[in-house]
């Protein structure tokens, strides 16, 4: 399989910090693929250079096989990669409907059109009978899973997901894993997630990277990833294994 | 034109600029701290006016003896519209905070207008028509006091929140509102102490003011406006970059005024306004913003 | 739920919807002048807000100097017509891109270099003031002295020229709100109106989902300048005389805003029922306060103010929403 995303030698330094320092990896298509790793290990960081938010200090990102340096989010978004927010970003006083119809509108002109895709993606994310209600009366959950379909809407070959399981209860990450795993087995779509919650990692990861301290210390599929030392020292503790 | 005329308006533009400068610092200290847009900021120092000009006809008190007391009355007014109407405020957007206080812009200065009327006032000292030479540069002497006095009130601006406890701990504010919270600052009543702190500023860059022009009701907009300019040109969160912004801009206008019309001064300003706003949004001595 | 208050009014609305608009039809024939010139201002404002509402309660972005347009269709018009003959209508054609191509430019300034929020608001106010300094100085219009409209009289109304009695201002008005309305619908259920939409409620979560938010801001500001300048040509010949002093000032961009902001930011109606009751209410307090033989210049401006303060404080969505909420009109649970 080739790789849809491919990153190389990235660094972003803010002044004194060195946030990322030359991260290289590439995602194959179809693939999901998960960045773990302690807090202020540079994952956001990477993502936000991903989508186009924060300018790469120094090496390049190519997106199906062509380079998406300096590209801004909107641009980035229109390439085929869609993204979620660590801390969700809904559009508070539109109903969970239009939030959804705003991503669809983005490859579709008939607002019409763009409403009924919207309302098959709330049909599978579990959102449709709520679909009237402003996004901001949503449980936490809810908003998550909104954000989700408004990413999808948008019609990415690659989805960014910025720890979509933090704050979650079990019963609620197993529904989201079941969720993302329909979505990429039946349409192939590419998932690129940052986690701390390591039961959906396990769940759904077919390769794992781990970030500590801006650097890649490990990379595999995820049982001998989770297995490695550096990686237990620096994140996941002896318990864990 | 000789020389010798230009350097006379741009000192008297220096000095009218230091008087700019600390109504700006006012507004900066508002804006920096409690981050509320004081649209009413040039209708505040309307009143300080009007009251300088009241007290000085009824009691002949010179503007000059009138700048604590004035100061005071207008720290009292911050103070208390900070603690009962804007606190409040903080948490609601942008665009609410800022209407409240065009709400109250509106209303001080039609109360004035229906208090006092639309003809201009002014204050006729007894050096109004006095003047002091140094080499070739002629000055009047009220833009002497008036500048002096500002440089006064600032240097005291700047003793008390550097080297103050009260006056860290605003300033602790300022950069963290929730650290400052977490650490047990009582933050509503400091942002009321703050705001009262810019009002006197105004306050007393008003009383100055009436040495240097007149007064009518309305001209709170074009100093609200005048303000931000200022503040943005010199720096937000600068206070020394508020005083360079108001003697640059106090400059300008002078010589603006004396090579074109004075009536279209203020455009120079507005002009150098978006000439910030495009190249150096943080201003001249602003930090930049991470 | 903001964006689907038209859409639920359009079927529960219809019939009040034409009720009243049969009454605006109606109305010349029942008031006297003195109340048919509070209608126009009425309409005026209600027209003026709603061209406003599309840059603030549609993308957001809170101008403060809308009076700039306002002046800028009222001199384009008034100048086209005492110098050359032409008429409104076809000065109405030059206002327009005039006004868009200096929405344009103050939107391309703030938006290029990141100037936003409250900072854009005083660059709205800068350009305003800019313009109300220029004109005041530009002897081609007259400059401070004040531009004059020729005034005859007229036998029968001139709807080509807009020279006749306040009737027909009042149905050029009248029409003119009900095509803004129309328009503002139109645009709120589009495309364009739903980036609008998503680019108020959170910029970067819009950029995240592909809207070029730049290119959009730009499309609302030019719009909503495009559509007041009409206002600005509607002014000029109603009250045939422009003084930059008046026609720039700060304070008539606050007019502006006030219906909107009271009545409701962002919704249809807000603009309208806002410029009704401020409108109402203020022309109230005039009659009463010359019924007590009081003349107190500014006393409107107060009466304004603390009513600004008012729903700033108790209502911050404005007028219409608790109440379209209360009538049954909103798809929202009372």
């Amino acid at each position: 399989m080739s790789a849809l995303l491919s990153v190389e030698a990235v660094s972003k330094r803010f002044r004194g910090l060195l946030a990322v320092d030359r991260v290289s990896f590439a995602v194959p298509q179809g693939a999901i693929f998960a960045i773990i790793g302690p807090n202020g290990a540079g994952k956001t960081t990477l993502f936000n250079i991903i989508a186009g938010v924060l300018a790469a200090n120094g090496g390049s990102i190519s997106f199906a096989g062509q380079s998406i340096d300096g590209l801004p989010p909107d641009a980035v978004c229109r390439r085929g990669i869609a993204r979620t927010f660590q801390i969700v970003r809904p559009f508070p006083a539109l109903s969970v409907e239009d939030n959804v119809t705003v991503g669809a509108l983005l490859n579709r002109r008939e607002v019409g059109a763009a409403r009924a895709h919207a309302r098959d993606l709330l049909q599978r994310l579990d959102l449709f009978d709520k679909r009237h209600r402003p996004a901001a009366t949503l449980t936490l959950p809810d908003r998550k899973r909104l954000e989700v379909a408004r990413a999808l809407a948008t019609g990415p070959q690659l989805l960014l997901l910025d720890e979509v399981m933090a704050g979650l209860r079990p019963t609620e990450t197993d529904r989201m894993v079941a969720i993302l795993r329909a979505l990429n087995r039946e349409s192939g779509l590419t998932i690129l997630l940052i986690e701390h919650v390591m039961r959906a990692v396990m769940a759904l990861a077919s390769r794992v990277l781990v970030l500590d301290h801006g650097v890649a210390i490990a990379e595999g599929a995820p049982e001998s990833v989770v297995r490695d030392p550096a990686v237990v020292q620096s994140y996941l503790g002896a318990e864990a294994v | 034109m000789p020389l010798s005329v230009y350097l006379n308006v741009a000192v008297g533009g220096v000095l009218t600029g230091l008087v700019y400068g600390l109504m700006a610092l006012g507004l900066s200290v508002i804006f920096g701290v409690v981050r509320v847009v004081n649209f009413a900021h040039g209708e505040m120092m309307t009143v300080a006016m009007y009251i300088a000009i009241v007290m000085f006809a009824w009691f002949h008190l010179d503007p000059l003896i009138l700048l604590v007391p004035i100061a005071a009355v207008l720290f009292v007014f911050g103070y208390a519209l900070q603690a009962s109407l804007i606190n409040p405020f903080i948490t609601r957007p942008e665009h609410s905070q800022f209407l409240l206080l065009v709400a109250l812009a509106i209303i001080i200065a039609n109360t004035l207008l229906i208090s006092f009327g639309p003809d201009a006032r002014a204050v006729q000292t007894g050096y109004v028509y006095d003047s002091f030479q140094v080499g070739p540069v002629i000055v009047d002497a009220s833009k002497i006091y008036a500048g002096v006095a500002a440089i006064v009130v600032t240097v005291a601006l700047f003793a008390f929140f550097r080297l103050t406890l009260l006056g860290k701990a605003i300033r602790a504010c300022a950069d963290n509102h929730t650290g400052a919270l977490v650490v047990g600052l009582d933050v509503e009543r400091l942002y009321a102490l703050t705001f009262g702190l810019g009002a006197a500023c105004v306050g007393a860059a008003g009383t100055m003011l009436v040495l240097i022009t007149d007064a009518t009701p309305m001209v709170g907009p074009g100093y609200t406006l005048l303000a931000f300019v200022i503040v943005i040109t010199g720096g937000l969160g600068s206070m020394p970059g508020a005083l360079l912004g108001g003697v640059l801009i106090g400059v300008t206008e002078a010589i603006a005024g004396l090579l074109f019309t004075p009536s279209a001064k203020s455009m120079f300003a507005f002009a150098i306004l978006v000439l910030v706003l495009l190249f150096r949004p943080q201003g001249i001595l602003g930090k930049r913003l991470a | 739920m903001i964006a689907r208050l038209g859409a639920g009014l359009a079927s529960r609305g219809a019939v009040p919807l034409a009720i009243l608009l049969t009454a605006f039809l109606l109305a010349p024939f029942f008031v006297n002048d003195y109340l048919l010139t509070v209608l126009i201002l009425i309409l005026y404002f209600a027209y003026a807000g709603q061209a406003w509402n599309i840059m603030m309660g549609f993308a957001g972005q809170l101008s403060l100097g809308h009076a700039l347009y306002v002046g800028l269709g009222s001199y384009v018009a008034a100048t086209l017509f005492t110098r050359f003959g032409i008429g409104p209508w076809l000065g109405l054609l030059a206002a327009i891109p005039i006004a868009a191509a200096c929405g344009a430019v103050i939107g391309y300034l703030a938006f290029r270099f990141g100037v936003a929020g409250v900072y854009f608001a005083i660059l709205t106010i800068a350009f305003a003031e800019f313009a109300r300094i220029g004109f005041d100085h530009l002897d081609y219009v007259n400059a401070s002295s004040g531009l004059f409209l020729p005034v005859k009289q007229y036998a029968h109304n001139d709807l080509w020229l807009l020279r006749g009695d306040p009737t027909m201002f009042y149905y050029v008005i009248l029409a003119a709100t009900v095509f803004a309305f129309g328009l503002c619908r139109l645009l709120l259920h589009s495309r364009i109106g739903y980036f609008w939409l998503a680019i108020r409620e959170d910029e970067p979560a819009a950029r995240a989902a592909g809207i070029d938010t730049f290119r959009y801001k730009m499309y609302a500001v030019m719009v909503s300048a495009a559509v007041t300048s009409f206002a600005g040509v509607f002014y000029a010949f109603f009250y045939n005389n422009l003084f930059p002093e008046q026609v720039f000032s700060i304070s008539r961009s606050i007019e502006i805003i006030l219906g909107p902001i009271i009545g409701g930011i962002g919704t249809l109606f807000g603009p309208i029922l806002g410029a009704f009751v401020l409108t109402g209410l203020a022309e109230t307090l005039n009659s009463a306060m010359g019924a007590f033989g009081l003349d107190l210049p500014g006393a409107k401006q107060v009466f304004y103010g603390v009513c600004l303060l008012l729903v700033v404080l108790a209502l911050p969505d404005g007028v219409w929403p608790p109440l379209a909420r209360r009538l049954g009109l909103s798809d929202d649970k009372p």
